[in-house]
């Protein structure tokens, strides 16, 4: 086959391009946990190549995995074996206070009971940038201010931590690490206890941020029908696989209609949602 | 952080502060007159040479010491209880105060027991402190391993308190086979006392606690994001071993020190820091830090204050007083307050 000089051109510059989207890659990642006794291997294989700018969800059912892949790609934990690549450098070889620019959490641990504010909860995260002795600048006052501003907590700002509801807090956590001016956010569930209300707005806060900051957002969720609506891209841990792709893909492949066991629930694939299984 | 401005509450405490130093100094079982105080201690004509002595080479160097002890212990409960994020650590509580107990037991005691080299006569004014600080680090760093293998907090704490028993018990072992002279003089320095520090014991204790206590500046930055706990801290760039080895080594000088100059002294280190973060709504440590160590300074000073039983001739073991305060106000924080903050 022939390709003319100017067809070539063409697809050398979208393979650079498409290889300059990538944000975080892993190659061949096995995840689980390891002691000195024991390995255990929640997932092997994972081939993953995640794109800038998207709002990424990870599906799946309890203990298969969700949590333990964010927190691998997160480095708060290690691979089992296998290689995580944030910007083409492996994980591995950014130190804490580097990975903190560049890349920002909000877990599900609990917070210890202090006495922060709002405003000093979120300030934290501008520790990668302040001086030894913690100063906050200018422009750190002002990211402090634009998070604030951006998940729309202004009224909060004075108040303590402990007060806020469960709703409040998760969007001051998002807050933090919005503060904390990183190219990509990776969140644990944000929305495990809320109710449908204040998911929804969580969904949509991150949308939102996606479309504006050009983050790249990764949050794990059991909201299928709202990571369906809302997502970029999808990971979804089925039993003996990750599957990963754009949502309507996932669904015409028929990956969703094995995420649970069928004696509960059925993926009805017009609805784009689960059905209850009544027999 | 953008912070409240305490600065008032600061100069308060810091006026109440130099004011209960002069008290106590007034205070003894010898009255000297305001005067011939002021007079001794800034160089002006003293009625009687011996007021003057009680003054100067006594009753200042204790005050002083009451400060140091105060501050450091209060201090060094603030750095556990953030370390461990548990409320209820402190140096006595984990154990690390039976550390240096048992640091300076087997410096005293065991020079009757090993013989030889370890002679009491070659206890020089640094080994004391020395041993202090090898046996809290001792201590700390075996608490510090065992709260690896257990994240549960209360159980830390039940780990602190054995380790506390198991010093006492191999204490105990020492002063069997020790002769009674050693035992004596261990006795007395685990009765606790800000007493009978000469200048230049003083001067060591000082240099010791200096460097713990500006050391405390470092480390800030972790301590603040520790409130957020251990995986934030790491994501915000902290490099956790390291602090934590500081942390641990700044709280095993201060307890080490204090303990050796001044014996086992309970509760301050647990209790300051609630009353600070009580008095100063903070958790923020560029606040707590400071108003720990001015508050706990200024509680030792009171204590001691009482400890002389004013106008009497006897004076009570510090540490006798210092439970009687610090006991009731754990009760009080754990029964009236519905959270406890780290």
């Amino acid at each position: 086959m022939v390709i003319s000089k100017e067809k070539e051109n063409f697809y050398i510059n979208i393979l650079i391009k498409s290889k300059e989207n990538i944000i975080l890659k892993t190659e061949n990642l096995s995840i689980g946990y390891q002691s000195k006794k024991a390995k255990t291997i929640v997932a092997a294989g994972i081939n993953l190549s995640l794109k800038k700018g998207q709002l990424i969800t990870v599906l799946g059912k309890n203990g298969i995995g969700k949590s333990t892949l964010l927190r691998t790609i997160a480095k708060v934990q290690h691979p089992i074996s296998g290689n995580v690549f944030l910007n083409d450098k492996n994980l591995h070889d950014y130190t804490n206070r580097e990975l903190a620019t560049k890349l920002s959490l909000v877990l599900t641990d609990r917070l210890p009971e202090s006495q922060l504010t709002v405003f000093e909860l979120i300030a934290l995260g501008r520790q990668p940038y302040t001086n030894w002795i913690d100063k906050l600048t200018k422009e750190d006052i002002e990211k402090v201010n634009i998070a604030i501003h951006q998940t729309e907590i202004q009224h909060l700002k004075n108040k303590r931590f402990y007060e806020l509801s469960d709703g409040q807090s998760q969007r001051v956590l998002i807050a933090r690490a919005l503060a904390q001016d990183t190219e990509i956010m990776i969140l644990d569930e944000p929305t495990a206890h809320l109710d449908l209300h204040h998911t929804i707005q969580i969904f949509k806060l991150l949308k939102k941020l996606v479309s504006k900051t050009s983050k790249t957002i990764i949050l794990s969720s059991h909201q299928v029908n709202l990571s369906i609506n809302f997502s970029n891209y999808i990971l979804l841990f089925t039993d003996n696989n990750l599957h990963s792709g754009i949502p309507n893909e996932l669904i015409t492949k028929g990956h969703f209609d094995n995420l649970f066991p069928k004696e509960t629930v059925n993926f009805n694939r017009e609805l784009q949602q689960f059905i209850i299984n009544n027999q | 952080m953008e912070q409240k401005n305490y600065t008032k509450h600061f100069i308060i405490l810091s006026v109440l502060l130099a004011v209960l130093f002069f008290v106590n100094i007034s205070l003894g079982s010898v009255s000297i007159p305001f005067k011939d105080i002021l007079n001794s201690l800034f160089g002006g004509v003293v009625s009687k040479e011996s007021w003057e002595t009680i003054i100067l080479n006594f009753r200042l160097p204790k005050a002083i010491t009451a400060i140091l002890v105060g501050s450091g212990l209060s201090v060094a409960g603030l750095l556990m209880q953030t370390l461990f994020r548990n409320p209820l650590a402190g140096p006595f509580v984990l154990g690390i105060s039976s550390g240096s107990s048992l640091g300076v037991a087997v410096l005293i005691l065991g020079s009757s027991v090993f013989g030889g080299f370890l002679l009491s006569s070659s206890i020089s004014n640094w080994s004391l402190p020395i041993a202090a600080s090898l046996g809290a680090l001792l201590v700390l760093s075996a608490v510090i391993i065992a709260a690896n293998k257990v994240r549960n907090t209360m159980s830390i704490l039940i780990i602190g308190l054995m380790f506390g028993s198991l010093t006492s018990a191999i204490i105990s072992v020492l002063a069997y086979f020790s002769e009674a002279e050693q035992i004596q003089q261990y006795l007395f320095w685990s009765f606790g006392s800000l007493g009978n520090l000469s200048w230049k014991e003083l001067s060591i204790f000082f240099g010791f606690y200096i460097v713990g206590l500006l050391g405390t500046f470092f480390i800030i930055k972790p301590l603040n994001s520790y409130l957020l706990g251990e995986n934030y801290a790491k994501s915000l760039g902290i490099n956790i071993k390291k602090s934590r080895n500081i942390i641990l080594v700044i709280t095993s000088i201060l307890t080490g020190v204090i303990t050796a100059f001044s014996g086992p002294i309970a509760f301050i280190g647990l209790a300051i820091p609630h009353i600070a973060r009580l008095l100063f709504t903070s958790s923020n440590h560029k606040i707590l830090l400071p108003a720990s160590a001015i508050l706990g300074a200024i509680i030792l000073l009171i204590c001691d204050c009482i400890a002389q039983l004013p106008t009497s001739e006897f004076t009570l073991p510090i540490n006798a007083i210092t439970s009687l305060f610090g006991a009731p106000v754990v009760i009080w924080l754990l029964v009236k307050k519905k959270k406890i903050f780290i």
